[in-house]
């Protein structure tokens, strides 16, 4: 049986009707069209599917859309406001912390997650507290880099 | 990737849970749906149905009476590893939660679930044993307790009977003259556990009155490792008696599991380097 689901997704409230085994990448992607959030492995562990729900960072491909009715949702395209780059994606461009760029959306998610929760996270921290995505191409040094920055950006 | 299809039902309490339970032959309970959505995505999982407790209040919470620190089934790793509660009454099941997964999987995995789905390579049933838990469950027959050394009973199985749900898990607080620590050797790629150990130590007048250790990842369910508590048990902790205590592990665990990953042997050798870490830690 379809069930009716409303999901708050960047301050504008969606209401579909899906399967229950619908999703929430699914939802975000597919049915409401926001394609900003990756699905890169499908099994939990990359973390290109990062977003926040209720403003914890979660795994969106790991999450149904019927768990998540009626919760407010952050996507990375939630994340500049009034044409200005958040601090985190900024600090992505200037850094230069990506190369492909699929990783990129889940990174920002997570790591503008782990900021608001520890605003001094050490490197060792940072590094430590990424270990939930997978970037195939950077080696990771930019990403940590701009993370540094984010940090400091944040913290000003 | 989608599971098979499923009928969904989100429960408002518990009452509620266990009827929809009973109704539903073949449903499954969803909590924070980190090992069951996994599965159901893969196929190795097929419920017909999925009865979500995932907003049921009495479910939640860490509290702290009598002496008895009670976490809520529902208790996500995060709320676990960063509650000042339990890091002060309980410190080693902080320590043992805030390494489960990475921040978003402790976002959503709960302990509950972590608990009835029995994973050999988790590490909360290792730590469960070690601090002597109980499990509080509610099912078709009302409440019961179950003692964490008999609540698993097989790879993936539990003492869990059909319809029942855990509530909470209880531990007794400790005192400030027992320390425990987990010891975990993650794989390097999933995070699971190879192999984890858990120490209690307890020390009165400069020697060691009581100690419980347990190894988890190594074989079907956590063991007791009994030679090695006892071997310490009335000596001072130190590293040349921890180690010897430690030489014990291969008594307790056997029948190891061994994989592509890691062999038998070499899991049985990580045990004991594991259970000297955490003892060694649990001294400190
Ligand atoms: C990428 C990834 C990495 C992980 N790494 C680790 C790790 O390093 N260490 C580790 O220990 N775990 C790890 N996990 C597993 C994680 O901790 C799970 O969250 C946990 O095992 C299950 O909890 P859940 O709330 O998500 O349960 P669910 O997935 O919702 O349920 C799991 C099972 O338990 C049953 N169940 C759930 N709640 C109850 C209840 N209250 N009463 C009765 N039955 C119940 C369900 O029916 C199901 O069979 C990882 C998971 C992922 C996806
Ligand atoms: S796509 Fe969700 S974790 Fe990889
Ligand atoms: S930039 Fe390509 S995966 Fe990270």
């Amino acid at each position: 049986m379809n069930h009716t689901v409303t999901i708050t997704i960047n301050g504008v409230k969606h209401t579909r009707e899906v399967e229950p085994r619908t999703l929430l990448a699914s939802f975000i992607r597919d049915h409401v069209g926001l394609t900003g959030t990756n699905v890169g492995c499908d099994t939990s562990q990359c973390g290109a599917c990062t977003v926040h729900v209720d403003g914890q960072a979660v795994k969106s491909c790991t999450v149904l859309a019927v768990q998540a009715d009626g919760s407010s949702v952050t996507t990375i395209e939630g994340m500049a406001q009034g044409g200005k780059l958040h601090a985190v994606q900024q600090a992505f461009w200037d850094q230069h912390g990506l190369q492909c760029g699929y990783c990129t959306p889940g990174m920002i998610m997570s790591i503008s997650y782990m900021l608001k929760q520890n605003p001094n996270a050490s490197e060792e921290e940072i590094r430590h507290g990424l270990e939930g995505n997978i970037c195939r191409c950077t080696g990771y040094q930019n990403i940590v880099k701009a993370a540094l920055q984010a940090r400091e950006a944040l913290s000003n | 990737m989608f599971p098979a299809n499923f009928d969904y039902y989100r429960a408002g309490s518990l009452a509620e849970a266990v009827d929809l339970l009973q109704k539903n032959p073949g449903a499954k309970v969803l909590a924070g749906g980190h090992s069951l959505v996994p599965a159901m995505k893969l196929r190795v999982a097929g419920p017909s149905a999925l009865v979500d407790i995932g907003r049921i209040a009495d479910l939640k919470g860490i509290s702290l009476a009598n002496g008895q620190l009670t976490i809520g089934a529902l208790t996500t790793h995060a709320e676990v590893a960063n509650s000042p509660l339990v890091k002060d009454n309980c410190g080693v099941l902080a320590q043992a939660a805030g390494q489960i997964g990475d921040q978003m999987i402790r976002n959503r995995g709960t302990i509950g679930g972590s608990l009835a789905h029995a994973d050999p390579a988790a590490d909360y049933p290792t730590v469960i044993r070690a601090v002597g838990a109980m499990i509080t469950v509610f099912g078709p027959n009302g409440l019961r307790m179950i003692n964490a050394d008999s609540f698993f009973t097989d790879l993936f199985s539990t003492a869990l009977a059909d319809g029942e749900i855990i509530t909470s898990v209880t531990v007794a607080a400790q005192d400030a003259s027992t320390r425990g620590s987990y010891y975990k050797i993650p794989h390097p790629a999933s995070g699971y556990a190879v192999v984890g150990a858990c120490a209690i130590v307890s020390q009165a007048d400069g020697v060691c009155s009581s100690v419980s250790v347990t190894v988890g990842g190594a074989t079907a369910n956590p063991v007791r490792c009994a030679g090695v508590e006892s071997a310490l048990i009335g000596k001072a902790a130190n590293e040349a008696n921890i180690a010897a205590a430690a030489a014990k592990t291969d008594e307790s665990v056997n029948a190891t599991m061994g994989d592509q990953y890691a062999s038998s042997e070499y899991r049985n050798h990580l045990a004991a380097v594991a259970v000297k870490r955490a003892l060694m830690a649990a001294s400190a």
